[in-house]
């Protein structure tokens, strides 16, 4: 490795759990988020939506919308002709066919589902623009609607009636003899795994505000990705793209459902070029539910063939996926994620994944926490325990017996990908050391002599992380029309104080900490004085957001290769200061010293202000600041062992999460609060799915579950306190040796929760339930089972 | 056009008095008239509590209010339960122990909290968790929100004796 080969492991500030350099804006309410923010003249846009699922739009009049007072305009897709492309979808796998109608900021003659955006008005204040929305009449000639994906692969009604079909795309990923592990198999699990469609949910809904003047736009949005969004931004309203800036402010979380290029964002960009003044939108909750992309809903038909000993002789799942009406950014891409590690951490010989994406009448599906890969390891760990069942072994025998090994790693699977490095064993013996499970089975039990019914389940995953290197998802690759490499720009100032620009964009993970942590080590300054700056394209090179667990795998070693190009150069000058040889300059956590005389040496404050006033070597340019682009060799692969424990009330189906367990290997720890709490939350989102969340479409694709009322985000009452720990098996892949913990949480839990309750319901003749598990669904499968027992 | 309002509201110990529609949320009079962009809006069913203030000493939702509700009212918002460098024991507790990602469920979450510990300042774990059922947090699946909460009952259960009180 370069210069940057001295690893931060360890060291001062690297490891410690320090608090957050973002909280005492965020505790105080001084933080500045999307609906803080206003402009001087700035008018508010409020869109008209559709409250159907499908129709032909007959016609729209505006007249009484645009005669209100304060009403500057209103405008439909008619309006907007001039845009010079429709909304992106940046995914074109080579080879395959994708079906990918275009999609518009405003609808152009007809809605595809509920909420799609029809007319927008602007005025001049929140809440008359609302007034005025309400004044727009549309009349709709309504279409059949469809919603069930799977209803929609046999026949119509069609969502995009020009294709002839509801079918976006087929793509497979597959590796080893199929046939032949089948045919090698004493047994064969078949089940349909059913992962139905959440809501995204941030606690902020998203808004935006466009300024565009003088041939400039600058736009701030709740989002995670501002660099694809001035690309986009620019592309779609022909502007060059150094004539957009985009600022993320504080983002109120995102999960995924920010992680967009979005039609409000394209149509305010739009409005306030048209209108020459700034306008602002900001969501309500119920656009939020009905618009904001949302995530899973993949129906998936598993096969899994073992030997009578429990190896695993192949591993067949063939999924549909809901993708709703539209392709957005990345919607085909998501199923193909879980794909990559559709072989969980097993030695499989062979795996194939079979996706068919699918239209239907129904809000766009695209990247919610975990993306593709919770729904994969879903598939996987409850299959294995249903295998596990049927050959009379113990869930957690058969996941050690088919463990990949730890000497195999870096390790190729069937599908080819390589798994950088893992110790499955060393994590499960770690989740064993926390739960006794010969006790709780013992326990189970007794309880059970007494009508209560405990159950206990696992899940060992691992997932594909450091988003990306660009050979691999670029064109050339699987297609994602972008390299995901990442940067940083680090500025030394006169002070001594240090500015990094990172092209990550935080939403809650702690960047600001995390980033200083591993600078201050590098530079032996406080963190205190190593400020973050991010989510600003007008500031700091080109980057590519925040996403897919992505940040310390990718930014965060941009920022440690950037940082150690300053410490190369700071160490010449500090030589050339002191008539020393450059690599007898060390850095201690107070200055750049002589090795060996501690006492001779330069504070980065001596170092900057004697590069900036150019003291410097023969030949070496003045300043301190250096770049970085990092394009990582391979993926990372965090990986785990979680246990959770349910209480089922039999009388009323109801499940309650009595504890869980979590242990998780994401590399060395930069700061293990920040990974504890990328833990819980994690964990708490996919609990939330097994038990609790749902959206609901009903058959004509009305959406039930539109505001926090019906659709159920579990609060504080439905969570547990968790147990978490760690193992520490370092990545080969990038320095700093981490991986990633932003989605492990949601990856493993629905598995371990799901298990758990069936292990519960065993003794009461239910093998096998599918999410949610509500009180409902749990009562009438112990209902079902109960009525077979007597029959 | 809905007629035009005089409303007085003594917020954070300061007194304004503001013309507002009589169909003006209070959260939007503190935040879009007066500034006090701390209180956030999360939801449109009074179900989130991002917009939890204190209304004469009681959490309310600013959402489910309407300011004329209000007029005369003492109000305290985020900004007025503690600044930097005088951070109430609540603030200090989230900070500590990372009870807050993203931060835009925390100004609702610490008033409501707040207000729980006014009312039973020794709370048990079971109590926390039902006593923030009104607020919802997407990011820290509440671990370390009820651990900040029982952890600034424990150090600072004195500071809680009296409905909470508006310093100016």
């Amino acid at each position: 490795m370069s210069a940057t080969s001295e690893a931060p492991a360890g060291g001062k500030h690297v490891g410690q759990s320090l608090r957050r350099k973002e909280d005492p804006r965020l505790i105080t309410g001084r933080a500045r988020y999307i609906d803080d923010i206003g402009v001087p003249g700035m008018l508010w846009a409020s869109i008209v939506r559709s409250p159907e699922a499908h129709a032909r739009i007959v016609s729209i009049d505006t007249s009484a919308a645009r005669e209100r007072p304060g009403v500057h305009a209103v405008f439909t897709g008619e309006d907007m002709a001039d845009l010079e492309a429709p909304l992106p979808m940046a995914w074109v796998p080579p080879g395959v066919e994708v079906n990918n109608p275009d999609h518009w900021p405003l609808a152009r003659g007809a809605v595809k589902h509920v909420g799609d955006p029809v007319a927008v008005v602007i005025g001049e204040d929140r809440y008359r623009v609302v007034d005025a929305a309400a004044d727009v009449v549309v009349e709709y000639e309504t279409l059949p609607a469809i919603t069930d994906p799977e209803a929609a692969l046999h026949s119509g009604p069609f969502v995009h009636e020009q294709l002839g079909t509801n079918e976006v795309h087929q793509w497979t990923l597959a590796g080893g003899d199929m046939e032949a592990g089948f045919a090698e198999a004493d047994v064969i699990v078949e089940r349909r795994v059913v992962n139905h469609r959440t809501a995204g949910a941030p606690i902020e809904p998203r808004g935006v505000l466009a300024d565009y003047r003088a041939g400039s736009l600058t736009l701030w949005s709740s989002t995670q990705v501002p660099h694809f969004l001035r690309l986009f931004l620019a592309i779609l309203l022909g502007m060059s793209e150094e004539r957009v800036r985009v600022i993320a402010p504080e983002v109120g979380g995102g999960f995924g459902s920010k992680l967009q290029v979005y039609g409000e964002e394209i149509l305010a960009a739009w409005c306030s070029r048209k209108l020459g003044l700034p306008v602002k939108w900001i969501e309500t909750r119920s656009e939020n539910m009905a618009v904001a992309h949302q995530g899973r809903d993949q129906i998936a038909y598993t096969k899994m063939g073992a030997k009578r000993d429990g190896t695993i002789t192949a591993f067949h799942v063939r999924i549909v996926a809901d993708f709703g009406a539209y392709n957005m950014l990345l919607t085909p891409m998501i199923p193909s994620l879980g794909a990559f590690v559709m072989g969980g951490c097993y030695k499989i010989p062979a795996v194939q994944t079979d996706i068919v994406g699918m239209f239907t009448n129904k809000c766009p599906t695209d990247a919610i926490r975990g993306a593709g890969r919770p729904e994969a390891t879903h598939m996987i760990e409850v299959t294995l325990d249903q295998l596990a069942a049927e050959l009379g072994l113990d869930p957690l025998e058969i996941r050690r017996r088919n463990f990949i090994p730890k000497e195999d790693f870096p390790a190729e699977v069937a599908t080819g990908v390589i798994y950088d490095s893992g110790d499955y064993d060393k994590t499960l013996d770690k989740l064993l050391e926390h739960v006794d499970v010969p006790a709780f089975r013992r326990e189970q039990e007794e309880l059970s002599s007494q009508g209560i019914y405990r159950g206990i389940g696992f899940a060992t995953y691992t997932e594909i992380c450091g988003l990306a290197p660009s050979r691999v998802t670029g064109p050339a690759g699987v297609g994602v029309q972008a390299g995901l490499w990442e940067s940083a720009m680090v500025r030394v100032h006169n002070t001594g104080a240090v500015t990094v620009y990172t092209g990550t964009s935080p939403h809650g993970q702690g960047h600001e900490t995390g980033f200083a942590q591993i600078v201050a080590d590098q530079l032996g300054v406080d963190p205190s004085v190593v400020e973050i700056v991010h989510g600003d394209t007008g500031t700091g090179p080109e980057g590519r957001g925040t996403y897919g667990s992505r940040t310390l795998a990718t930014g965060g070693e941009a920022v440690f290769r950037a940082t150690g190009k300053i410490v190369e150069k700071a160490k010449a000058i500090v030589a050339h200061q002191l008539e020393a040889a450059p690599e007898d300059i060390e850095v201690t956590s107070e200055k750049f010293a002589v090795r060996g005389s501690p006492e001779k040496g330069l504070t980065l404050a001596e170092v900057a202000g004697t590069a900036y006033i150019g003291d410097v070597p023969v030949g070496m340019e003045p300043g301190l600041e250096e770049v970085a682009f990092y394009d990582p060799e391979n993926f990372v692969f965090p990986f785990g062992a979680h246990a959770c424990i349910v209480d089922v009330d039999v009388e009323t189906g109801k499940v309650k999460v009595a504890r869980y367990v979590a242990v998780d290997d994401c590399g060395p720890a930069v700061n293990p609060m920040l990974i504890d709490g990328q833990v819980h939350g994690g964990v708490a989102h996919s609990i939330g799915q097994a038990l609790y969340e749902q959206v609901v479409y009903n058959s004509d694709g009305q959406l039930v579950t539109g505001t926090f009322v019906n659709y159920a985000l579990p609060t504080a009452a439905e969570i547990p306190s968790f147990e978490t720990d760690r193992t520490e098996t370092p990545s080969p892949v990038n320095s700093l040796g981490v991986k990633g913990i932003g989605e492990a949480g949601t990856i493993a839990a629905t598995a371990a929760v799901t298990n758990a309750v069936i292990d519960a319901l065993r003794p009461l003749g239910v093998n096998y339930i599918n999410m949610p598990l509500t009180s409902l669904r749990v009562w009438e499968a112990i209902e079902e089972a109960k009525g077979g027992a007597s029959a | 056009m809905s007629p035009i309002t005089a409303v007085r509201l003594h917020v954070n110990g300061v007194e304004h008095s503001i013309d507002v529609e009589p169909r003006l949320l209070l959260v939007h009079a503190l935040r879009d008239h007066l500034g006090l962009t701390g209180t956030h809006v999360g939801c449109d069913t009074s179900n989130c509590g991002a917009c939890t203030v204190h209304l004469d000493g009681r959490a309310v939702k600013s959402c489910t209010v309407l300011a004329v509700q209000a007029d005369g009212a003492e109000i305290t918002t985020i900004e007025g339960l503690g600044q930097e460098g005088n951070l109430h024991p609540l603030q200090e507790a989230f900070w500590n122990d990372h009870g807050l990602q993203c931060g835009y469920c925390t100004p609702g979450m610490i008033m409501a909290a707040a207000a729980l510990l006014a009312d039973n300042p020794d709370p048990t774990e079971d109590e926390v968790r039902h006593g923030l059922e009104g607020n919802l947090c997407r990011c820290t699946g509440y671990h370390n929100i009820v651990r900040a909460v029982l952890d600034a009952a424990k150090t600072k259960s004195s500071t809680f004796g009296d409905r909470p009180e508006v310093t100016a």
